[in-house]
């Protein structure tokens, strides 16, 4: 397997504090890296690291051999990494083909003059949702009057067709209800079969063994243990968590 | 869903209010002023062209604030961009003498401009730079917009003897007056800046959510700075009309429009957390004011009603808004579309 990923000793200090130090891990294609911990333990600024939104104060992240920390947000998505916020970071006013398309609009030319290519963008997106078995009641709506779970699918839409290598997921089951977690563990996998890298925070923990290859816990900014899901089990994860 | 079916005829019929508001205002005014006076009210040029140019006042501040609104931020220093750029552009023509013709009346312009484009960049720097909340920094920059303009017109009414000004103000271009000809073309250009270029669903994005448009690549900080500009120089384009139309520059010249210019936008159907409004919708809104503010003097109520009557449609523009999402059970767009 080809590495993806590679984090090395990533370290962020906010003031005085130390929020993560000394994070080390490797994604390989096709594989689900959990990041496991409690609130506060430092996954999300780890990502934010790799997704460009904070500068690590050490360490690095490479992807596919290239630094891509310490460059911008859409640096590193236009390198590959698609991240998939907790907050969706859809612009909710706006349809799902221009969600799909955000930042990176189509454009066509009327009258000489670039006009931006609504209709186009609409259809590019009600194909990749198809794809995925998802349909879309109204397409012309804004994505403010979808479910949590269509919006979420329309997040991994972004990431599936801008054919991002490697997916970073913040609690995507969050603030979803059952059958609607299901959905996009089922994405999840869909995405591992097509040899994408999948970084996924939770601290859900049937979705940490239902997903994940690797286990990465995390406690107050450090790696406390790394474990193959076949060979722990949930009182251990919890364990290590707690910081025990 | 009950609910849902309803929405599925109630939607176009909310998102078409301000239309029906506006038909139903000019049936109100032309029955009032045939029961009363036995004359029409909207078969005449004269009536036509008063509302055209008084829409097209509101219009020239409310046209950039519209823009400045989608993206979640309100610009009141627009009142007084407007009589800023008025005054110095009748100082400039002032300054160089009424003979200088064209040449000096064109340079004055871009002066006022230039002078609007100051307000434009210390607005986008407070907002966009320094995250000052946009209400409270364009009220500092309101402030001092209007003490510049007075102080550089002495506290006076800055005249002026140009006839190239006047007949700027006052010409007629097509048989369309110039002030309405000018607030057609700007509105052109802005309906096509905000609802058909990436700037415009960049403006849209960063209304909705910021942090997801940062994201996403797009530039907030410079955006919401050229926004601030844009707001600035289409106020001062009324500033220099003003200017044209009377002859004169007035630090006061936009002070009694900005109310008019907020109600505009937000008739319209643009809302205070952004992401909704469209240029269509402010043109509505700028044409139902004007209608209210010619019809009631039409009808020789005192002056002072007019007040009253923007006041009122404000709030029922926002009652109308929030009922649309009680009633479709989620906010709507105003025709992102």
């Amino acid at each position: 397997m080809t590495v993806l990923l590679e984090a090395n000793g990533l370290t962020k200090r906010f003031g005085g504090i130390q929020a993560v130090s000394d994070v080390s891990f490797k994604v390989e294609e096709g594989e689900c890296v959990v990041l496991a911990g409690d609130n506060g333990a430092g996954k999300s600024t780890v990502i934010k690291m790799i997704a460009g939104v904070y500068p690590p104060t050490a360490g690095e992240a490479r992807f596919q051999g290239n630094i891509v920390s310490g460059r911008s947000p859409f640096q590193v998505r236009n390198a590959g990494i698609e991240t998939i916020y907790q907050d969706l970071a859809l612009a909710d006013n706006l349809d799902v083909g221009l969600n799909l398309y955000l930042g990176r609009e189509k454009t066509r030319r009327l009258f000489g003059l670039p006009v931006v290519a609504r209709k186009a963008m609409r259809q590019d997106a009600i194909n990749v949702l198809q794809r995925l078995g998802i349909n879309v009641p109204d397409p012309d709506a804004p994505v403010r009057d979808f479910s949590g779970g269509q919006r979420q699918a329309i997040a991994i839409a972004r990431a599936i067709h801008w054919k991002a290598k490697l997916v970073i997921m913040d609690e995507p089951t969050a603030a979803l209800g059952v059958p609607e977690q299901r959905e996009v563990m089922a994405l999840i996998e869909r995405l591992k079969s097509q040899g994408v890298g999948i970084i996924l925070i939770s601290h859900n923990l049937p979705d940490i063994f239902a997903a994940g290859d690797r286990i990465i816990i995390l406690t107050r900014g450090s790696v406390a243990g790394e474990r193959r899901p076949q060979e722990t089990n949930e009182e251990e994860i919890v364990r290590l968590m707690m910081g025990g | 869903m009950i609910t849902s079916q309803g929405a599925s005829w109630l939607k176009p019929l909310l998102n078409a209010w301000s239309w029906l508001f506006l038909a139903l205002i000019l049936v109100f005014f032309e029955v009032y002023a045939r029961v009363e006076t036995g004359q029409t009210f909207l078969m005449r040029a004269y009536n036509i062209q008063a509302i055209g140019i008084a829409a097209s006042q509101i219009l020239l501040l409310a046209l950039g604030l519209t823009l400045v609104v989608v993206a979640g931020h309100i610009d009141l220093s627009i009142g007084f961009t407007t009589g800023l750029s008025a005054v110095v552009m009748a100082l400039v023509i002032r300054w160089f003498g009424a003979d200088g013709g064209w040449p000096v009346v064109i340079l004055a312009m871009a002066v006022g401009l230039g002078a609007a484009l100051i307000v434009g960049v210390i607005n986008g720097w407070l907002v966009a730079i320094l995250d000052v909340p946009s209400f409270i920094g364009t009220l500092g920059t309101y402030g001092v917009a209007r003490g510049a303009a007075l102080i550089v017109a002495g506290g006076a009414t800055v005249s002026i003897r140009s006839e190239e000004a006047r007949s700027f103000g006052n010409g007629d271009i097509f048989s369309i007056p110039v002030p309405v000809a000018v607030a057609i073309a700007l509105a052109l250009l802005c309906h096509y800046i905000l609802a058909h270029t990436r700037f415009g669903v960049h403006t849209y994005a960063i209304g909705s959510n910021r942090a997801s448009a940062e994201r996403a690549g797009v530039n907030v900080k410079r955006h919401l700075m050229y926004l601030f500009i844009i707001s600035a120089l289409t106020a001062a384009v009324g500033g220099l009309v003003y200017t044209g139309r009377f002859s004169a520059g007035a630090a006061n010249a936009g002070e009694p429009i900005l109310l008019y210019a907020v109600a505009a936008v937000f008739i319209g159907g643009a809302s205070l957390t952004g992401g909704q409004g469209t240029i269509v919708g402010t043109v509505i809104g700028a044409i139902i004011i004007a209608v209210i503010q010619f019809g009631l003097v039409f009808s020789g109520l005192p002056p002072y009603w007019q007040f009253v009557a923007v006041g009122l449609v404000i709030i029922v523009a926002v009652l109308v808004d929030q009922s649309r999402g009680k009633l479709t059970g989620g906010k709507l767009t105003g025709g992102t579309t």
